[in-house]
C-alpha cells in the first residue's frame, strides 16, 4: 500500500518518534495487534505442518480461502469471515478424503482439480466485484490495511481457541506425527487426531492469510517454525522460537511496509526468508567448525561402550 | 561385563507364571489358515524368535498378542489377561523405515514419549508434586537411554542418528515404562552386520538383566542364534515351537514345510540350514562375513537362511 506516496509518513531515524507516528493511527496499531495474533498461532501450528510435512494441505487451504475472502467481499462481507468459512470447510472436506491422515489424501489430484477450480472461482467474484481497489493484490499477497477492532477480538479468540486445542493434544499429537505407529499401538487415536489437526490448520491458515494473502501463508505458517526446527531440535525451544521469529517478522514486515512504498506481503516474506537463510548457514557453519574439532560422546556407528562390551563377552 | 545369567527355564517348563501364553492358537485370514496350532508358554526374561518365510504372517502373531488382531483358533493370555488389557505392562516396536533425514526432534525426546505421548493436556511448569514428577521421568529417560548405550547420541535430531543409533533410541523408549513383555518387529531388519549383532546382544541382555520377555520378529535367525530361549517357526497352515535345537533340525522343518529342508552342524558348532533350490546364496555370504569376533565364544551359529524354502514351494507343498 503506497502509503509514503500520499505523503503520509517519513522515516525520521528516530525509532521512539517513528512507532509513535506510526502507532497513532489506529489502523497501523490494530495491525499490530492483528499481526502479533497471527504469528503467534501460524508458528505454534506450523511447527506442526513442518514436522507432520503437511506444507501441502497448508497451501491447498490457503487457496481455498481465496474465494472465500472475493466472495466475502462480493456480498458485502468482510473478508476475513470468508477467509475462515472456507479454510475450516475445506480442512473439514479433506479431513475425510479416503487416506486423509496416511499422507495420501491431501495430495490427490482431486485436491489439484478442485483447488485451482476453487482460485479460478475466486477470481471471478472479483471481477464480478466493480470497485475492488487493488483487490486482487491484497487477497493474494497481504495487506494490513482495514483491520478493524471487530476483526482482531475475532482474530484474537479464534487463536485463542485454536491454541486451547492445540495445547490439550499436543504430546499426543507430536507422537502421531512422529511415530503413527507406535501410536495407534498404545491405543492414541491417530486418525482423529489428524482430522483435528487439519481443522486447526484451516483455522490458523484463515488467519496467516489476512495479512500474507492467500499465496504467501507460508511466510509465517511455515517458514518461521522451520527456522527454529533448523536452530534447536528440543521442542521445549524451537516452539516459543517459532513464535517470537514470527511475531519480529511480521512487525518489521508491517514498519517496513508503512514507511515504503512496498507491499507488506513482500517484506514479511523476505524477513522470514532471510532469517530462514541466516539459520541454514549458522546450522553449516556450525556442522563445519563441529566436524574439524573433536567430538567427544559421539562415536561411530556401532562403536558404542555397550556394543564393543557385548561383543567381546 | 558380569557373565550372561542363564535363563532359568531353557526347554523345560517354566516355573513362573507365564508372561505370554499362547494354547493352539491360529489366524485366518479370507478364509485362509495363515498359520495355526502355536502353543507357547513366555516366562519373564525369555528371548523367543518368530521365525518363517516372508508373508506367512510373523507379524500378524505380534498383533494378536498386541489384541490388534483376533484370533480364528485357540486362545492367548498376556500378563494373565485378555490381549490388548495389559497396557503399559506391553512395549511395543513395530516394523519401520528409518526416520527422515530432516527431522529436527532429538533422540532424547523421541524417548520420552515412550513415556508421556499418550498423556493429553499440557506439561505445566507447577511446582512440587508435579516438579518431582517430571524429574523422575527425567531420570528414567536417562535411565534407558544409559541402558542401550544411546548416551552419546540421544541430544542430537533422530534424523541424523544412523539406523542401528535409532533403532536403540526407539528400543529405549519402548522400555521407558518397565514393561514386562517387550515385542519387537523385525528390529535387525536394515541394519549392517556389526549393527545387527551389537543391537541382537543388547536384546538378549534386557532379556537378562531387567527381566523382560521378548518376543521378536526376525527374517534371519543367525544374528540373535546365540542369545534365543526358544523359537516358533511359522508356516502355511502350521507351526513349530520349542528350543533352537529342538526347531531347527532336518526332521522338524522338513515336516513342517513340506519340503526336503536339510539343517547341517559345521565342525565348529555352527548351523547351517539348506532349503529349496531357491535359497538365497546372499545370506550366506552375509552370514559369513557376519561370524567375525562379535560372536559370543560357543555359541551356535546357522550360516543358512532360516527362509529356506520359499514361499510359493512351500505353498504348493502344504496343498
Amino acid at each position: 500500500m503506497p502509503l509514503a506516496d500520499a505523503g503520509l509518513t517519513a522515516w525520521s531515524w528516530n525509532p521512539l518518534t517513528d512507532i509513535q507516528v506510526m502507532w497513532s493511527y489506529p489502523f497501523m496499531v490494530n495491525a499490530f495487534r492483528a499481526g502479533a495474533v497471527i504469528a503467534v498461532l501460524s508458528a505454534a501450528v506450523g511447527w506442526f505442518v513442518v514436522l507432520r510435512r503437511q506444507t501441502f494441505a497448508a497451501h491447498t487451504l490457503a487457496v481455498v480461502g481465496f474465494p472465500g475472502a472475493s466472495g466475502a467481499v462480493l456480498v458485502g462481507v468482510a473478508s476475513g469471515y470468508g477467509y475462515f468459512a472456507f479454510c475450516l470447510a475445506a480442512a473439514v472436506v479433506i479431513a475425510m478424503l479416503p487416506g486423509a491422515g496416511q499422507g495420501h489424501g491431501e495430495e490427490s489430484a482431486l485436491i489439484g482439480t478442485v483447488q485451482a477450480f476453487l482460485l479460478a472461482c475466486g477470481f471471478l467474484f472479483v471481477a464480478l466485484y466493480k470497485g475492488f481497489l487493488g483487490g486482487v493484490d491484497a487477497l493474494l499477497f497481504g495487506s494490513f490495511l482495514g483491520i478493524g477492532d471487530g476483526q482482531v477480538v475475532l482474530l484474537a479468540v479464534v487463536a485463542v481457541v485454536v491454541l486451547a486445542v492445540l495445547a490439550a493434544v499436543g504430546r499426543p499429537l507430536l507422537f502421531a506425527s512422529v511415530d503413527p505407529s507406535v501410536a495407534a499401538a498404545r491405543a492414541l487415536p491417530v486418525r482423529a487426531l489428524s482430522v483435528v489437526f487439519l481443522v486447526l490448520l484451516g483455522a490458523a491458515t484463515a488467519e496467516a492469510s489476512q495479512i500474507t494473502g492467500s499465496l504467501l501463508v507460508f511466510a509465517l505458517l511455515v517458514m518461521p517454525p522451520a527456522t527454529a526446527q533448523l536452530l534447536s531440535p528440543r521442542a521445549a525451544v524451537s516452539l516459543p522460537l517459532g513464535m517470537l521469529i514470527g511475531l519480529a517478522v511480521t512487525w518489521l514486515g508491517l514498519t517496513a511496509a508503512y514507511y515504503s512504498p512496498y507491499p507488506v506481503g513482500f517484506f514479511v516474506t523476505t524477513f522470514a526468508f532471510a532469517a530462514y537463510v541466516l539459520a541454514r548457514a549458522a546450522r553449516t557453519a556450525a556442522t563445519a567448525f563441529g566436524a574439524r574439532g573433536p567430538r567427544p560422546g559421539t562415536g561411530a556407528t556401532g562403536g558404542t561402550p555397550h556394543a564393543v562390551e557385548e561383543a567381546a563377552a | 561385563m558380569a557373565p550372561p545369567i542363564p535363563p532359568q527355564s531353557r526347554g523345560g517348563e517354566p516355573a513362573a507364571p507365564p508372561v505370554l501364553r499362547l494354547r493352539g492358537a491360529g489366524v485366518r485370514v479370507g478364509g485362509r489358515t495363515l498359520w495355526s496350532g502355536v502353543d507357547l508358554a513366555v516366562a519373564p526374561g525369555e528371548f523367543t524368535a518368530i521365525l518363517g518365510p516372508n508373508g506367512v504372517g510373523k507379524s500378524t502373531l505380534l498383533k494378536a498378542v498386541l489384541g490388534l488382531r483376533p484370533l480364528a483358533l485357540g486362545s492367548v493370555t498376556v500378563l494373565g489377561g485378555a490381549p490388548g488389557t495389559a497396557g503399559r505392562r506391553v512395549g511395543y516396536l513395530p516394523q519401520r523405515r528409518s526416520f527422515d533425514p530432516g527431522l529436527r526432534i532429538r533422540g532424547r525426546d523421541i524417548v520420552r514419549m515412550g513415556l508421556d505421548g499418550d498423556r493429553w493436556g499440557v506439561p505445566l511448569p507447577l511446582p512440587s508434586r508435579f516438579g518431582a514428577r517430571r524429574r523422575a521421568e527425567a531420570v528414567r529417560v536417562q535411565e534407558v537411554i544409559d541402558l542401550v548405550g544411546a548416551t552419546g547420541y540421544a541430544d542430537r535430531p533422530i534424523g541424523q542418528c544412523s539406523g542401528g543409533e535409532q533403532q536403540r533410541l526407539l528400543i529405549a523408549q519402548a522400555l521407558c515404562r518397565k514393561p514386562e513383555l517387550l515385542l519387537l518387529d523385525e528390529p535387525l531388519d536394515s541394519l549392517d552386520l556389526p549393527n545387527q549383532a551389537a543391537v541382537a546382544a543388547l536384546i538378549g541382555r534386557i532379556c537378562r538383566e531387567e527381566g523382560v520377555a521378548v518376543v521378536m520378529v526376525a527374517h534371519d535367525v543367525n544374528p540373535i542364534l546365540g542369545h534365543l530361549d526358544r523359537v516358533i517357526y511359522l508356516a502355511e497352515g502350521g507351526a513349530a515351537t520349542g528350543t533352537p535345537a529342538e526347531v531347527i533340525t532336518s526332521a522338524t522343518l522338513t515336516r513342517l514345510y513340506g519340503t526336503p529342508v536339510e539343517v547341517l552342524r559345521t565342525s565348529d558348532g555352527r548351523l547351517v540350514v539348506v532349503g529349496g533350490p531357491e535359497a538365497p546364496a546372499l545370506h550366506s555370504d552375509r552370514h559369513d562375513t557376519a561370524a567375525g569376533p562379535r560372536t559370543p565364544a560357543g555359541a551356535p551359529r546357522a550360516t543358512g537362511t532360516p527362509e529356506a524354502p520359499a514361499p510359493e514351494r512351500t505353498r504348493r507343498a502344504a496343498r
